[in-house]
C-alpha cells in the first residue's frame, strides 16, 4: 500500500472549561497528518494523542448527522466535511458555533434552537385521523417532490451560526426551524399551516429575515433554508391581504386566531 | 405572538425587487449605449418622448421608478438593520418618505409631457 502523503497541521482551538475558566482562551496544537484527513480527525488525534482534555461534538464522520458543527477560520462547517489540504501552510482557527452558549471547548448548549423547533410544530397535522386498517396516506411523486429538499435538514445548525439576524436579534425563529415549518406546510397530507402561521407570520418569524442568504451558502445538506423563507414570505403576504383588505376574507393563518378569540366556530 | 403587517412594506419591496431584476439592467445597457451615440431606432427621442406622453406609457414608467425606488428603500433598510443600526423606525421613515418623495416628483414630471 503506499504511504499517504503526510502534512503539517496546526490548529488553534477554543478552549473553555466553565469549572476553572473565567474566559475562553486559544489553545495552540501541532501535528502531521495524512493530507486526506478532515479537521475531525485531526480533532481526535489531539484528543488521542495530545490533550484528552478537548471537548467537542461527532458522531457519524460523514456530514449526516449534523453533530460536529464548528466554526473553523470563522465560518460555520462541519467538521468531517472540511480537508486539512485546503487550509495547508495556514494556522486552522478551530471555535465552538457563533451565537450558541458555550458549553465546554468546543460543545456548544443547542436548547434555544431545540425549543423553536418545537414551536413550528414540525410534525403532520390532520383534521380527521383514518385508522390505520384504512392504509396509508398516498402522495404522488410530484407532491414528494415539493418538499422533499426541505425535509433534508440535518439540524446542524449551520445556519444560525451564519445568520446574522440570529446574531442580533435572538427571539428569531431562524432559519432550519421556519424551514421545517415550511417543510410541513408543503405536505399534501398536512393540514397544519393555520397553527404554525401563529409563529410563522410573527416579527420573530419570517419577517425578522432580511434575506442575507448566509443560511443557505453554509447549509452542508443543500437543503436552501432562504428560499423557504421567501415562499413563507409571499404565502403570509397573501393571508395578509386576504385578512385585511378582502371583506369577511379569512385566510388559513387567520382561522386559528378567530376560533380561539371566539369569532367562529 | 401577534401576526407581523410586514406585508404592508414587503409586498412593494418585492415586486420592486423583480422589476429591478427584469428593468434596470437593460435600462443601464441602453443609457450607456444612448451616452455613447448608438441609439436604437425603435428607442428614439421622438418615440421613447411619445411613449412617455401616452397614459399608458406615464404608467409603466411611473410603476418602474416607483417600484424600484420602494424596493431600493426597503433594501436599504434591511441593510442598515443587518449591520446592526437598530434605530429602524428611524431609518425606515427617512428612507421611505425619501422613495415616496422621488416617486411623486417623477409623478409631477411624467403629468408635465
Amino acid at each position: 500500500m503506499t504511504q499517504l502523503k503526510q502534512i503539517r497541521v496546526q490548529l488553534e482551538v477554543l478552549r473553555y472549561n466553565p469549572d476553572t475558566d473565567t474566559e475562553a482562551h486559544f489553545q495552540h496544537y501541532d501535528l502531521t497528518c495524512p493530507e486526506e484527513w478532515v479537521v475531525l480527525d485531526a480533532l481526535n488525534k489531539v484528543k488521542a494523542d495530545i490533550d484528552p482534555t478537548l471537548n467537542f461534538r461527532w458522531s457519524c464522520h460523514m456530514a449526516v448527522c449534523g453533530s460536529c458543527g464548528m466554526m473553523i477560520n470563522g465560518e460555520p462547517k462541519l467538521s468531517c466535511h472540511s480537508f486539512v489540504r485546503d487550509y495547508e501552510g495556514t494556522v486552522i482557527r478551530v471555535e465552538p458555533l457563533a451565537h450558541f452558549p458555550i458549553e465546554r471547548d468546543l460543545v456548544t448548549a443547542p436548547d434555544d434552537f431545540m425549543e423553536k423547533l418545537k414551536r413550528v410544530k414540525p410534525y403532520i397535522i390532520r383534521k380527521d385521523k383514518k385508522p390505520i386498517s384504512e392504509g396509508e396516506y398516498k402522495q404522488t411523486p410530484a407532491q414528494l417532490m415539493k418538499f422533499r429538499q426541505y425535509s433534508m435538514c440535518i439540524n446542524c445548525m449551520l445556519c444560525y451560526a451564519a445568520c446574522p439576524e440570529y446574531g442580533l436579534t435572538p427571539d428569531f425563529i431562524g432559519p432550519a426551524a421556519l424551514t421545517m415549518a415550511h417543510r410541513y406546510n408543503q405536505d399534501s397530507r398536512d393540514c397544519g399551516r393555520a397553527e404554525r402561521q401563529e409563529v410563522v407570520a410573527t416579527h420573530e418569524g419570517v419577517w425578522e429575515c432580511t434575506f442575507v442568504g448566509a443560511c443557505s451558502e453554509v447549509c452542508p445538506a443543500h437543503v436552501d433554508p432562504a428560499s423557504a423563507l421567501q415562499q413563507m414570505k409571499i404565502t403570509s403576504s397573501i393571508d395578509w391581504i386576504v385578512e385585511h383588505l378582502i371583506p369577511g376574507g379569512k385566510s388559513a393563518g387567520d382561522t386559528v386566531s378567530r376560533e380561539k378569540a371566539g369569532d367562529i366556530k | 405572538m401577534a401576526k407581523s403587517h410586514k406585508p404592508v412594506v414587503w409586498f412593494p419591496f418585492a415586486a420592486g425587487g423583480t422589476v429591478i431584476a427584469f428593468f434596470i439592467p437593460v435600462i443601464v445597457l441602453l443609457t450607456f449605449m444612448a451616452a455613447l451615440g448608438h441609439v436604437p431606432a425603435g428607442l428614439s427621442y421622438e418615440k421613447m418622448h411619445a411613449f412617455a406622453g401616452s397614459g399608458l406609457g406615464k404608467l409603466i414608467i411611473f410603476g418602474v421608478v416607483a417600484l424600484s425606488l420602494w424596493s431600493s428603500a426597503h433594501r436599504l433598510r434591511c441593510t442598515f438593520y443587518d449591520f446592526g443600526v437598530r434605530a429602524d423606525t428611524l431609518v425606515a421613515t427617512i428612507l421611505y418618505i425619501a422613495a415616496i418623495a422621488a416617486s411623486l416628483l417623477s409623478a409631477a414630471y411624467l403629468l408635465q409631457i
